[in-house]
């Protein structure tokens, strides 16, 4: 038996741990594949949330290139992502619509508005999980990107972070744009 | 030569102890390696009772049944349903319409559990359990489910 | 502003780090003494600035600044202060915090207590210290900064988690971090002695009390883990085989060979490749248990896709400092050429075997732990490896390792006898036989394997203290003059004699609340009782209690055995209203013999009838009872003047007994 081959026997064994790791994880990047992506948005229409006047329907997101996001007042990660959204809106990024999901208080979702601010053009209220069932959602937030069209192009799993909005997102909207 | 017959018998009983350890962990690994399946997997395979496996999915609304320390539930994919029997004192976290993962056997078209688990932090859902939603394709009849609002918020929010 | 000068610390750390990684390590090369000792002052200034840092974060948490994001997700204004204090490394970024504090300060004790070290293996042990840590400084500042700013802050925090709040858990991960980074210390003596391309007796003793005293800390750490998931949980169990456990468990096994190859490689110039490896494995192991499983990384590959910074940066850092260290074994490990030589019957042979073993037995752990999530990568489907796997391969292999550490320390160094050790173990043999029947004789209709290992940990047991007996030449010699001999044991070698023990008595817990368990689940209703393991249980009734920031159903019961009162115990359900959280309280009532562990569940009914869990786990306290006996052999080992780095290298060999000079001398 070679003696230097059992020393290099551990880093073999090693590299193949490893490969077999960096296979798995660029094979499967993203955790929960929707089932919606390049689908049309589904059938849905939803009342608007108390002080508003406009709810949020399929046919509202058609014509733009457009953000649905979903949120609620009882969620924290939302709470977290909402700075940003600020921000885009005051940029003027991308019309942001929002779906206010599983309020079981009426006043709770425009109070938290209120307090946070309001980055939202149309939003629809979602306390019994019509509209966001239908997309499919395992959480909030979560968002989509929606084309001219009104297919979806893309979702956003978890808070969106300035890098996930510069790298991904604002990358992906002028695309969809130029289309 | 004396030194080199030494070394050989030294990667002799190495090689030896090496060879049984790994017989040893690939039969352990044959008889006690566990699956787990969505409730729609588990129609498609007829799994008989030789076989332990895990399953996951919701616990459906209004199906928990308890009789002293028996427990009847199902557990849904939304598109599936299995009933599952349960003896014994049910973790802190099971709740009706949160995500849920069985391990036992079936008998006769019934899961019989011999541990459950809800063992869920409060920042996602298992994956398991939201693959095996995913799976089934059917979030329409997420409703069925979920009649009563607020039950998602906290097994889900983020 | 605090948090903003903090933040500032960790980045001038990170340029210190970078100094100590690359100065050092080129004086070292060139032979220039200046630059290597530039080492030092950089390891303390690197562990004071990282301590600052750590105190801004302290800080933060305990006035609950919530314009932190990390103190508004894990703290709440509402927590004692303890809790508020643990919460700053109950969380991933404070973690990472509290991790790279400890790799510095495990640096800067090089630095301080190191003075008679070569001057070039401190040099390159401290810059490869440094290398470590500038990468992880680097993996919190760019992906998982504790800084982070969160602009308005909230009211209050979100971070209540009752199950949380308890002492056993929150001092838990300091224990587990200082044995998991203490081990960097022998990987960083590991890396410089390849890179001078010596490794001798000398190199060996420096590194043993680095890697006992990170041996000590995880031991303490993984029974603090252990402890709170058995009162805490109230699922009766005190060892699950989950991913957590087993992340600190790899390295453990890996750590106990490394100690004991240590001794080998001081004592008789050999093994070494193989230890050098050992060291590299252990600490690859700690880097596993950290960063895959406790950021949450291997309980779901998914974790990937939420964060793929955080995940992709851990991975090409666990590349680096395993694959760049495997690499230089690879590369520098064949020159290292061992000198002694010995027969496989002999206190080396015995000290192999017990390395292969544990080797074996953490590979075996290993494989358990990551095959789910390979499956899972590749697509394969969802499978889980519980205990019945793990069971099955750990018994087996730790049978023989225990049968053989009974025999190891009464062979001779280099050649050794078989006939005449186990002639003077025939004590050990008798307690063997002796312990089996009175197990057989309790419990009759016990697993068979409950009787071997019974009989194993008195034979392990017995077989220490024969050891001993031999090494002071009890009965063989006159009395006064095995008392001197008692006087001039090496400590290293009460260390041994206290840690096998204490293994024994942790065993035939281990094998005792494992294979006798007796548990009862039932409908009782007050007043019904239930007998079990000879114990009267009668469940007096439950009634709503209302604690701080929960409430509780209280139930009561009262244990008799043969008519006599023995305890009354009070397990709780609390529902914690604010986290919308219930938790199990169990209630345990320890004794020599065994706990009695009673849990309440749900009730039934309108009779004030409720689901009710007993217990009984034979001999439960001793797993713990061996545990602290373990780790007092540690200490005490460590102790020994031997082990302090800057004792004089000259010894005896009549003195330089390590674990155990020869039985005879």
């Amino acid at each position: 038996m070679n003696r230097r081959f059992l020393y290099v026997l551990p880093l073999v064994v090693f590299a193949v741990i490893a490969a077999y790791f960096a296979v798995g994880l660029t094979k499967d990047p993203s955790a929960i594949p929707s089932v919606l992506i390049d689908t049309p948005v589904p059938e849905f229409a939803l009342a608007p949330i108390k002080g508003r006047d406009r709810g949020l329907s399929r046919e509202d997101l058609k014509g733009e290139v457009s953000l649905v996001n979903i949120f609620g007042s009882w969620c924290f990660a939302c709470r977290v992502e909402h700075p940003l959204l600020m921000q885009l809106k005051k940029e003027n990024a991308v019309p942001i619509h929002g779906i206010d999901w599983r309020e079981t208080d009426r006043d709770a979702g425009p109070k938290w508005l209120a307090k946070f601010g309001d980055p939202y053009t149309l939003i629809g209220d979602d306390p019994e999980s019509r509209a966001v069932i239908a997309f499919g959602v395992t959480g909030a937030p979560e968002t989509f990107v929606v084309d001219k069209n009104g297919v979806i192009r893309y979702k956003q799993v978890g808070p969106i972070t300035g890098r996930i909005w510069e790298e991904t997102l604002r990358p992906l909207i002028e695309e969809l744009r130029r289309q | 030569m004396k030194r080199k017959h030494k070394r050989l018998t030294f990667i002799v009983l190495g090689m030896g102890l090496l060879a049984a350890a790994a017989a040893l962990m690939l039969s352990a690994f044959e008889d006690n390696i566990v699956f787990f399946y969505s409730p729609t997997e588990v129609l498609d395979k007829k799994l008989g009772a030789d076989r332990r496996v895990r399953i996951g999915g919701l616990v459906e609304d209004g199906s928990v049944e308890k009789a002293g320390i028996e427990v009847k539930f199902r557990v849904t994919d939304l598109a599936n349903v299995i009933p599952v029997t349960y003896t014994g004192l049910l973790p802190d976290l099971f709740r009706e319409g949160q995500g849920v993962i069985a391990e036992g056997r079936f008998v006769d078209g019934v899961f019989r559990a011999d541990e459950v688990l809800a063992k869920h932090d409060e920042t996602y859902m298992p994956p398991e359990v939201a693959e095996a939603l995913k799976k089934s394709g059917r979030w329409q009849e997420m409703e069925k489910a979920l009649k009563r609002s607020g039950q998602m918020t906290k097994g889900e929010a983020r | 502003m605090i948090p903003e000068a903090g933040h500032f610390a960790l980045t001038l750390a990170l340029l210190v780090a970078l100094v100590q990684a690359s100065v050092p390590m080129i004086g070292a090369h060139r032979g220039n003494a200046a630059w290597m000792e530039l080492a030092r002052p950089a390891a303390l200034a690197q562990f004071l600035l990282i301590a600052f840092a750590f105190a801004c974060l302290t800080y933060a948490f305990v006035t609950s600044d919530f314009s932190l994001l990390a103190v508004v997700r894990y703290s709440h204004s509402a927590k004692p202060l303890l809790y508020k204090i643990s919460g700053v490394w109950g969380n991933h970024e404070g973690s990472m915090l509290l991790w790279v504090l400890i790799l510095s300060l495990y640096g800067a004790a090089v630095a301080v207590f190191g003075r008679n070290l070569p001057p070039g293996l401190r040099a390159r042990s401290l810059a490869i210290q440094a290398l470590i840590a500038v990468g992880f400084i680097m993996f919190i500042l760019f992906t998982s900064n504790p800084f982070e700013r969160m602009l308005p802050p909230p009211e209050n925090g979100q971070g209540l988690n009752p199950l949380l709040q308890d002492p056993g858990l929150a001092f838990h991960p300091p224990f587990l971090y200082l044995g998991y980074v203490g081990f960097s210390m022998a990987f960083s003596f590991a890396v410089a002695a390849l890179i001078e391309g010596r490794v001798d007796a000398a190199w060996a003793r420096w590194v043993r009390p680095w890697t006992l005293a990170a041996w000590i800390f995880l031991t303490t750490g993984i029974a603090l883990g252990s402890w709170w998931a058995y009162y805490e949980l109230g699922w009766g169990g005190w060892w699950f085989w989950d991913p957590v456990e087993n992340a600190s468990f790899m390295p453990w096994l890996a750590g106990t060979a490394l100690l004991h190859s240590a001794v080998v490689l001081e004592k008789r110039d050999t093994l070494k490749g193989w230890t050098i490896f050992l060291a590299i494995v252990t600490f690859a192991l700690s880097l596993l248990g950290t960063f895959l499983v406790r950021s949450g990384v291997l309980t779901s590959v998914h974790a990937f896709a939420t964060d793929p910074a955080r995940g992709a940066f851990i991975l090409v850092l666990l590349l680096v400092v395993i694959g760049g260290s495997l690499a230089l074994f690879a590369w520098r490990g064949p020159s290292l050429a061992s000198t002694g030589v010995f027969q496989p019957i002999s206190r080396e042979g015995s000290l192999l075997l017990n390395n292969l073993l544990l080797t074996t037995a953490a590979a075996a752990v290993l494989l358990g732990t990551l095959y789910p999530l390979f499956l899972d990568a590749v697509g394969g489907g969802k499978v889980s490896v519980g205990p019945p796997f793990f069971n099955a391969v750990f018994l087996p292999l730790m049978a023989p390792m225990v049968a053989s550490m009974a025999v190891g320390p009464l062979l001779t160094w280099k050649r050794g006898e078989l006939g005449p050790a186990l002639t003077r173990l025939w004590v050990a043999f008798a307690a063997l036989a002796a312990a089996a029947v009175l197990a057989w004789a309790v419990v009759a209709d016990g697993p068979l394997f409950a009787l071997v290992g019974m009989g194993l940990a008195a034979w392990l047991l017995v077989g220490t203290v024969v050891g001993f007996a031999e090494r002071v030449r009890l009965f063989r010699v006159p009395f006064p003059e095995t008392l001197r001999r008692i006087g001039r044991v090496p400590r290293a070698a009460w260390g041994m004699t206290l840690a096998h023990g204490g293994l024994a008595i942790a065993i035939a817990g281990m094998i005792g609340a494992g294979a006798w368990k007796v548990e009862s689940i039932q409908v009782m209703k007050p007043g019904d009782t239930q007998t079990m393991a000879g114990f009267t249980f009668t469940f007096e009734g439950a009634r709503q209690v209302q604690g701080p920031n929960y409430s509780a159903t209280r139930g009561t019961f009262t244990v008799t055995r043969d008519g006599r009162p023995v305890v009354t115990l009070h397990p709780e359900k609390r529902d914690y209203p604010v986290e919308r959280m219930p938790t199990t309280e169990a209630a345990i009532h320890p004794t020599f013999f065994g706990d009695l562990y009673v849990v309440i569940g749900d009730a039934q009914g309108s009779e004030g009838a409720f689901v009710t869990r007993l217990y009984f786990n034979p001999l439960l306290g001793w797993i713990w009872g061996g545990i602290v006996v373990m780790v007092a052999g540690g200490m005490v080992s460590l102790s020994d003047r031997r082990h302090r780095v800057g004792a004089p290298k000259t010894s005896r060999a009549a003195a330089g007994a390590g674990a155990g000079a020869p039985a005879r001398a």
